[in-house]
Parts: structure tokens; sequence; C-alpha cells
């Protein structure tokens, strides 16, 4: 079986640490991945801006690098929905979520490391809504959630989730940029809700949330760290 | 109802922060009874399955059962009226009106009056218009539009309220307390049912199989209206139809517990027939519903049942207050309603929306609310600083290399961004791009080992 790599652009961009990590735990569970060459955007920020149509190349590409590979997985909810429910068929059913993908299919009963910190988990929005990490607050569903399954395999970690736990934190992709005051505001107020659970860092399955939220951190000079969940479950790697 | 783009006036709305968050607070406690009401439901989801289902098959059915409502209805003794459009609307209702004298006119909530310009059509024709519901009663006092559909005052302060009613209905000066202010439009409002010539509501619901236009309310206002006039009118739009009261149950169940968590609205009234000698108008609406129904990306908005829920959820409503849209209606539902009755309008709304999805995790109809708003960002753009940075991201993104070489100039890029959009920079810190590693061969290196 061949499992390949999905790299996001913003996650190249601001966090290629995550990529790194994400490889690594992938090979420590023992999955032959694949890194192939050649990635750039899947054209998300452009279709949820309302430019599909202008992203067409960036589909074409992502289906010419992936379409050989029988599992594709990558470190970003909104991304793996994005490719999966935009680009018809081709993919659905062999393209991941990193955690989704580990927790569903791996099932591993161990991590080696430590992560000796209070963690306060973001559960944003694709990953919960649309990719199923975790039951969404709205719904009358058996409770469960994948992050916190997998986060509990780290030794000396201690997760907490803000008050309103899935509540959007305002990134929205190009939305934070058009509506830039109503962003600030949403990240201020979810920012303000991790702080007091007294954690030392923020966490969440995608970069692109983490991003907005450690903007705000950086900010107001806040005593908290954003860190992605991969990086995590890497940590003693 | 804002002339600008939501973008505009929600930053002008954020600047009185306070307010903000006790808007915010104020509606995020009503999803939660919402929550906890819906949790203690065990078949809520299919419940919701259901009002999807129902709702799909009665609009995909609307001939027979509007024409069966409509057999019912007469059987019943109620006249029925047909208005394609919001024009005949009015002018139905005005000619009842003016037909039978009426000078001084009751009613209760209705978004579809709102929708129609009716009240100041009336006021036009010389018919005083008293709203009845206590909020739509202070928002009118005030001369404003509702904030929101279901609490279309919940945009104003008790003191406010208190300073208000001290004018219009002479309460003591200072006073705020709910219960006195209540008390006091209520003695305010009974000398208007007594005296008014006619009384008109919405409708909730119409029931194909009885003829019945159902109306749920919480004051029971519109029911003191109804009880007192000589000439009744209920008005609703095609899309209120049901099949039969089983049907029926499965949305007042769900509608007050997503609206304001509660498990029953005060009131639910069947009007059927007329009192004894007095009339019964039934008046049933199309005004651009037909078209929404035609719209292959866009039927399911006629699943709404105006519950109010998605608005209450909506991260961006909540902190963007109902006046930061173009439309008559906010929030996530509003954003949709408007693009499907006047897109070069309202296509400024667009903006105010994250993808979370959470309004259609909390539609009990199942509306695919965020879903709608990507398709029409898709045929109507809103910003030229938006699609430069879509332009040059697509450009960007066309191959690695360029891919590549843009990661170099990052910190250029990002400033070039700002730039562009704007804004980004400011309560918020850019990330930092770190590098334009190659890191496919982190592949390489591992299997060098």
């Amino acid at each position: 079986m061949k499992v390949a790599l999905f790299i996001p652009c913003y996650v190249r961009a601001v966090a290629p640490s995550v990529i790194e990590a994400s490889y690594k735990l992938l090979r420590y569970l023992g999955v032959d991945v694949a890194v192939p060459e050649g990635q750039t955007c899947c054209g998300q920020p452009m279709g949820n801006a309302g430019y599909e149509d202008e992203a067409e190349h960036l589909k074409k590409r992502f289906e010419k690098i992936f379409e050989e590979y029988d599992v594709i997985v990558g470190p970003s909810p909104s991304c793996v929905v994005y490719v999966r429910e935009r680009y018809g068929e081709l993919f659905r059913g062999r393209i991941y979520e990193i955690c989704e993908y580990v927790h569903d299919v791996l099932k591993p009963t161990s991590l080696p490391g430590r992560f000796p910190h209070r963690v306060s988990l973001h559960n944003n929005c694709h990953g919960t809504r649309l990719e199923g990490l975790a039951a969404p607050s709205e719904l009358n569903v058996p409770y469960f959630n994948k992050l916190k399954d997998l986060l509990s395999l780290v030794e000396g970690i201690e997760v907490v989730e803000p008050e309103r736990p899935d509540e959007c934190c305002g990134f929205g992709g190009l939305f934070s940029i058009e509506e830039s005051a109503v962003s600030v505001k949403m990240g201020e107020d979810k920012v303000r809700r991790h702080l007091a659970t007294g954690a030392e860092y923020v966490t969440a399955a995608d970069s692109s949330c983490l991003m907005h939220q450690g903007g705000i951190i950086a900010a107001q000079k806040l005593p908290l760290k954003t860190i992605h969940i991969v990086e995590i479950l890497a940590s003693g790697l | 109802m804002s002339t600008e783009k939501h973008a505009a006036a929600a930053r002008k709305y954020l600047k009185d922060t306070a307010k903000v968050d006790w808007q915010d607070e104020t509606l995020w406690l009503v999803r939660g009874k919402r929550d906890r009401l819906s949790k203690q439901i065990p078949e809520w989801e299919a419940l919701r399955d259901a009002a999807s289902r129902i709702k799909l098959y009665s609009n995909s059915h609307l001939p027979e059962l509007l024409e069966q409502f409509e057999s019912h209805a007469v059987a019943n003794g109620a006249i029925v009226h047909w208005a394609k459009d919001a024009g005949e609307y009015r002018d139905i209702i005005g000619g009842l009106l003016t037909g039978h004298g009426v000078r001084l006119f009751v009613k209760s909530k209705s978004m579809l009056s709102e929708e129609c310009g009716l009240v100041p059509y009336l006021e036009g024709l010389g018919i005083e218009a008293v709203e009845t519901d206590l909020g739509e009663r202070i928002i009118q006092l005030m001369g404003l539009k509702p904030s929101h559909i279901v609490l279309p005052a919940v945009h104003i302060k008790r003191e406010e309220v208190g300073r208000l009613f001290e004018k219009e209905m002479g309460t003591e000066p200072g006073n705020s307390d709910p219960t006195y202010l209540t008390h006091a439009a209520r003695r305010n409002l009974r000398q208007y049912f007594l005296k008014a010539d006619a009384a008109m509501t919405g409708g909730n619901f119409a029931v194909a199989s009885t003829g019945e236009v159902v109306v749920c309310t919480n004051e029971g206002n519109a029911d003191m209206g109804t009880s007192a006039a000589p000439l009744q009118i209920a008005a609703f739009g095609i899309d209120k139809i049901v099949p039969d009261r089983e049907s029926l149950g499965v949305f007042t169940r769900l509608l007050a517990r997503t609206a304001t968590g509660q498990p029953v609205t005060t009131y639910t009234t069947h009007y059927s027939a007329p009192r004894k000698g007095t009339e019964f108008h039934i008046v049933i609406v199309d005004n651009g519903r037909s078209r929404i129904l035609a719209d292959r990306e866009h039927f399911r908005l006629l699943n709404c049942i105006r519950c109010g829920g998605c608005m209450n959820t909506c991260p961006v409503y909540r902190r963007s207050g109902g006046y930061s849209y173009s439309h008559f209606i906010p929030g996530p539902v509003g954003v949709n309603l408007g693009m499907a009755s006047d897109p070069d309008r309202h296509k400024g709304n667009l903006s105010a929306c994250t993808l979370c999805h959470s309004c259609e995790m909390v539609c009990p109809a199942k509306v695919d609310l965020a879903e709608q708003i990507y398709r029409w960002r898709q045929h109507y753009h809103t910003s030229a600083g938006k699609k430069a940075i879509s332009d040059g991201m697509a450009f960007l993104m066309g191959g690695p290399g360029r891919f590549g070489a843009g990661l170099t100039v990052g910190p250029g890029a990002m400033k070039a961004l700002k730039a562009v959009g704007g804004h980004w920079g400011k309560g918020r810190e850019f990330p930092d791009i770190v590098s334009s590693k190659n890191l496919e061969s982190i592949e390489k290196q591992d299997h060098g080992k």
C-alpha cells in the first residue's frame, strides 16, 4: 500500500516542523510514507473566498501528484476536507487527516515521549464539524474526541478545553483579512478562554487556527504558546 | 439594516466592546439553553432529519398541498387570498382594511410583513398599525427595525426600554425592572386590543390536511388581538405548508427548543374558522419563494422555519449585531435569503461567514447554510483586495518553483498581503515565514540512514 504525506501550503510556510513531526509519527507507527515532490496548495483558500474555478489548475496538479497513492494523509483537517468534498470522487475514502488516520486506522496504544504541560485543546471547526474528529457541541450524539484520545497516550500531559470548546476562533481563510475586525475579536475571545484554563500551550490539528491565535497571543504578549497536536504526539521521536 | 458592506459596518459596531460582549453572551446563553434542551430529547437528531425530509416533501408538493389547504380553509369558513409578490400582499391587506373602514390595526410579529413592507404602507393609507409583541413594540416605538428574527429587541438594554416607556407610557422615571415594564406594556397594549378594528398574525405553519394556520408565541398577544377584533387576517409564505398535524408535531417540538431553549412556545394557536360574526382572511404569499425552489443550489433555504437558531450560534452574528447586515433578516439564513432576493444589493453580507458550519448543525430543518454561502461566493465576488490575494496565491501555488521562491521572500510577501488586504496586522502579529526548506528531502534523508 502506497501512503503519501500531503503538505498543506501554509503549513510548509509557517509551521514546517509539523511536517517533520507528521513524517516521524507515521514512520514510527510503521507506515512507509512517501513525500511526493512538487506539492503546493489544494486550492482551499481560493475556493472558500469564492474563486474555486480559478484554482482549477491547483486541483489538477494535486490530482496528478497524488492519484497513484492508495492513502493520502495530511496534517490539516480543513485542507483534507476540501479535497474530499470539492474534488469529486477521486480521493473520497482515501484521504485522511493525520489524527483521524492514526486514531482510526493505525490505533496506537502508546506513544513514546513526555509532554509535561497543561495544554488547552482547540477543537477546530472543520476538524470537528466536517471531519468528525470530535462530537460537535451542537449535536445530540454520544461524546467522543479523537484528539483527546490521542493526547492521552502522551505521558505527563494534562489536557483541558476552554469554555465554548468548539466555537470558531475567527480565522476562516480570507475571512481573516476581509472581516479582520470580527476575526480579531473572535480570536481575542478564543485566546482569553484558553488563558483562563491556566494552560501553557494551545494545541489544535490545524495550523491555520494556531497561526491566527498565535498572532493574537503575540500581539497581546500573553503567557501562552501554540503547538500543533502532531508535534506533541511526536515529542518523543 | 446596513447600507454598507457587512465588514465595514461590523468594524464600527465592534468599537463598543462592552456592548459587543454583552450581545455575544446573551445570544450564547440562548444557544446554551437550546443545547441543554435538545440533549434531553434522545431522538433529537432523528427529529431534525424528519423535519428536513418533511420540508423537502412539502416544498416539492406545493401545488397539491396548498390547494388542499385552501379547500379545507374555505370549508372552515375562511376566505383565502393568493399574493404572488409583496405588492399584491400589501394590496390585498390594504384593500381588506380600507374596505372594512379599519383605522386601528393590531398585528403580532410577522417577518413576512417586514419582508413586504406592510406597516409603512398601511401608515400611508392612514391606518395606525400597532405591533403587539413586546419586543416588536419596543422596536416600533423606537423607530427601529428588528435586529434578530425571534428576539427583535435583543440589542436594546432594559434601561433604554425604561426610558422609552417613561416617555410613551408614563412609567416611573428610572424604573427599568423587567416585570414592572412588562406590566406597563400589558396595560398599554390592552387599550389597543379592545379598540382595534382588525388583527393580524403571520403563520409559523399551515396545515394542509385541516386548513389551520398555526401561530406560536410566548406572550399571547397575538391571541389577544385575534380574540377581540371583528376582522382577522393571517398571512404566510407558501413554504409554511406542512402536510398534516403529525408532521406539524415534528416542528413544534423543534421550534421553541431551538429558538429560545423552551420545550414549547407558551401559546401554540391553531386558527381555522372565524369567530361568530367576524371574518377570517388568509393570505398565501409567494414573493420569490418559487424562484428559490427552482434554484438547484439554494432550494433548501425553503426548509427554514425562522427559528433564529442559526443567529444565536453564529460567531460572526454574535459579534457584529443584526444591523451590520444589509438584509432585514441577519445571520446565516439572512445572508442566504438576502442573496436569494437581491444578490447585487446583499452580496456585501457574503463575507460574514468563517464557514465554521455551526449553523448547519443547529438548524432544526437542516438547511445547508454554510454550503450555500460558499456557493453564492463562487458567483458573486465582494472585494477587489480579496480577489487580488486569491489570484496572487493561485499564481504562486501554480508550481513548486514559484511557491518556493514565494517562501524565500515570505516576510516581504506578508507585508504585500497587508498592503493589499489591509488589517491582518492590527491586533494580531504576522506569522513568521519559516523557510523554503525542502521538506521532501526528509524522506530521502530518512531512507538514506
